[in-house]
C-alpha cells in the first residue's frame, strides 16, 4: 500500500506550534513513523536535503545570525549546546604566583586571569592537544607538560613613580608607571614549536586587550606564570568560545478576519515597527471578502515582517481582535544567534560545532563495534 | 578532562595539523588509550531487540538528537533516553524493535543517520555563508 500523504493544510498545521493567550499548544514533533497511521516519516538523506536550508542574516566575527530551516529541534538544540560546552578553546588554567604584593588576593587574580579570552592562530590551536590532568589516587597518571599542551604567559608589572608627573596631578595613571594592570601587559613565551605557529598577528594575546586585571601603587609588584591549556566550557565557562548562543523560532502571525481602519492602527501597535504593515482595501478585497464591503479606501492590516516579531501576545488582550488572528511559531525555522569571544569566527564556530556532533557519532560507532566482539 | 571530551585522532577539526614528528605518533596512541576506556555497556535485561545502553559522559546533547535518529527508523518500536541522576554525567538509551531489526543495529544506523544529517548542514551552510559573504562584498 503507498503511504497516505497529507492534505497540504495538514502539513501547514504541524508545522506550527500554536501560540494562545495562556498557553503554548501543538508543540512535540510528530514526523515519526508509526505517528500518523499510513504515512511514511521513515529517515530519508534525500528528503533531509531538499528540505533543509540556511539563511543567513549577518556574518561578523563576533556576531552572526542565520535560519536553519527543515531540522528537527532535538538536532538544532545539540548544534547549540555544543557551541556553548563543547567546542575547546584556550584559556589560562594554573597561575604561579611568584610574588604579589598588590592588593588583590593571589586566588581572584587567579580567577580573573583564567577569564581572559585569549586568542591565537587557528591553525596552532587546532594543533595543539588536551592536556591531561593527574588524578587524586596518581599524581603520576597526567600527561606532560610540553609545547603542544601548554601555552606559557607571564605578567610582570611594578608600579613606580612618575618622576615626570606635575606635582598636582591627581590621575594615577599618571602619577605613577603602571598603576592599572590590562590584560595587554601579559606576555606570551613561546616554547619549541609554538615558535612556528604563533608568530605575528598569530601570537596568542587576548582579545580584548583593555581589561583591566589589577591596579597597583608604588612598591607593589606583581610576578606571574601562567599556563594556559585546551579545554571545553562543559569544565568551566572561561573555556566556552562564544558569550551567547541561542535561537529562537520563526514567528508566525495570521490574519484570520480583516482588521480595518481605527483597529488596525491599534492592531499594528501591538507589534514591534515594521511587523504590521497598513495597506488601503481595494476594490479587490471588497469583492472576495464580505467583510470589506463599504470599507473602500480604508487601511486594513496585513502582516508584512514576522522575523522581527518578539510574540508578546499583546494583540490577544484585546476584545476587538477576538477571532481575528492567530499567533504561532514554525517548529523547523530555527533563527540562530551565536556570539563569539572573539577567539573564532562566529560562523567558524558553528562549523565547528556540527563537526564535534560528527566525531562524537563515530566515536561511539566505534565503542559499539568494540562492544559487539 | 571532562568526560565529554572528543578524540581528534581520525576527523581533525578545522584545517589539518602539518605532518608530525615521531612524538606526535606517540602521543596519537595515548589519545586512543584514554578513549578506550569508556565504552557504551548493556543494562541487564537485553534481549535482541530490547536493550538500554548506558553512554557515559553523554548528556541531553547526543541524548536527544539520538532518539531523535534512531525514531526515524520504521524498525523501531520504542526509543527513549533518560539521565538517571543529574550529578552522574550516565545517558541511558532504550531502544526497542521490531522483529526485523536488533536493538543494536537500531542504534548503530542511528549514529549513521546523525553523521550523515551532519556532512548535509555542514555542506548547506557554507554554501549559504559563502553566497551571503559574497553578495555582501559586493553591496
Amino acid at each position: 500500500m503507498a503511504p497516505l500523504v497529507p492534505s497540504h493544510e495538514e502539513l501547514e498545521r504541524r508545522r506550527i506550534v500554536d501560540i494562545n493567550a495562556e498557553t503554548v499548544s501543538n508543540i512535540p514533533s510528530t514526523d515519526f513513523p508509526g505517528h500518523w497511521p499510513g504515512e511514511s516519516h521513515a529517515w530519508s538523506l534525500e528528503k533531509f536535503r531538499d528540505g533543509f536550508r540556511v539563511e543567513f542574516h549577518q556574518n561578523k566575527q563576533f556576531e552572526a545570525s542565520f535560519s536553519l530551516i527543515g531540522l528537527d529541534a532535538s538536532i538544532a538544540n545539540a548544534f547549540r549546546r555544543i557551541v556553548m560546552a563543547e567546542v575547546p578553546t584556550l584559556a589560562i588554567e594554573t597561575v604561579y604566583v611568584h610574588n604579589n604584593t598588590s592588593v588583590i588576593q593571589d586566588e581572584v587574580l587567579a580567577q580573573r586571569l583564567g577569564l581572559i579570552p585569549f586568542k591565537g592562530s587557528v591553525e596552532g590551536l587546532n594543533w595543539m592537544r588536551w592536556y591531561k590532568k593527574p588524578t587524586d589516587d596518581d599524581p603520576d597518571s597526567g600527561s606532560n607538560l610540553s609545547d603542544f599542551n601548554t601555552v606559557v604567559l607571564r605578567l610582570d608589572v611594578e608600579c613606580t613613580k612618575n618622576p615626570n608627573a606635575s606635582r598636582d596631578e591627581q590621575d594615577p595613571r599618571k602619577l605613577y608607571k603602571n598603576a592599572h594592570v590590562y590584560a595587554k601587559d601579559i606576555v606570551f613565551h613561546p616554547v619549541g614549536r609554538q615558535e612556528q605557529f604563533f608568530t605575528g598577528d598569530g601570537a596568542i594575546q587576548p582579545v580584548n586587550p583593555d581589561i583591566l586585571v589589577a591596579k597597583l601603587r608604588p612598591g607593589q609588584k606583581i610576578e606571574i606564570e601562567m599556563h594556559c591549556l585546551k579545554g571545553i566550557g562543559a569544565d568551566h565557562a572561561k573555556f566556552s568560545p562564544v558569550a551567547t548562543a541561542s535561537y529562537r523560532l520563526m514567528p508566525e502571525i495570521k490574519i484570520l478576519r480583516p482588521i480595518i481602519g481605527e483597529d488596525a492602527k491599534k492592531f499594528a501597535k501591538c507589534f514591534p515597527k515594521g511587523v504590521i504593515a497598513l495597506e488601503p482595501v481595494t476594490a479587490e478585497d471588497e469583492r472576495q471578502h464580505s467583510d470589506y464591503q463599504s470599507h473602500s479606501g480604508e487601511l486594513k492590516a496585513v502582516v508584512s515582517d514576522p522575523f522581527n516579531d518578539t510574540v508578546s501576545r499583546e494583540c490577544l488582550r484585546h476584545e476587538e481582535f477576538q477571532g481575528k488572528v492567530k499567533l504561532g511559531r514554525l517548529r523547523d525555522h530555527f533563527i540562530f544567534n551565536i556570539e563569539s569571544t572573539g577567539q573564532f569566527d562566529s560562523d567558524v564556530l558553528f562549523l565547528e560545532s556540527v563537526k564535534v556532533l560528527k566525531l562524537k557519532c563515530g566515536r561511539w560507532k566505534r565503542g559499539l563495534t568494540d562492544l559487539m566482539r | 578532562m571532562p568526560s565529554s571530551v572528543h578524540s581528534q585522532d581520525n576527523d581533525q577539526s578545522m584545517v589539518d595539523a602539518q605532518p608530525q614528528h615521531q612524538e606526535q605518533v606517540e602521543q596519537e596512541e595515548e589519545d586512543v588509550t584514554e578513549l578506550e576506556e569508556k565504552r557504551i555497556v548493556v543494562l541487564p535485561g537485553a534481549s535482541e531487540t530490547a536493550a538500554s545502553f548506558q553512554f557515559e559522559g553523554e548528556g541531553h546533547t547526543l541524548g536527544n538528537a539520538l532518539r531523535y535518529a534512531i525514531m526515524k527508523n520504521p524498525d523501531v518500536e520504542f526509543c527513549g533516553y533518560t539521565i538517571p541522576h543529574p550529578s552522574e554525567s550516565k545517558m541511558n538509551l532504550r531502544i526497542q524493535t521490531y522483529d526485523t531489526t536488533t536493538a543494536v543495529e537500531a542504534l548503530e544506523k542511528g549514529l549513521d543517520t546523525l553523521m550523515d544529517l551532519c556532512d548535509v548542514v555542514t555542506d548547506k551552510f557554507t554554501t549559504a555563508r559563502d553566497g551571503f559573504n559574497a553578495s555582501q562584498m559586493e553591496s
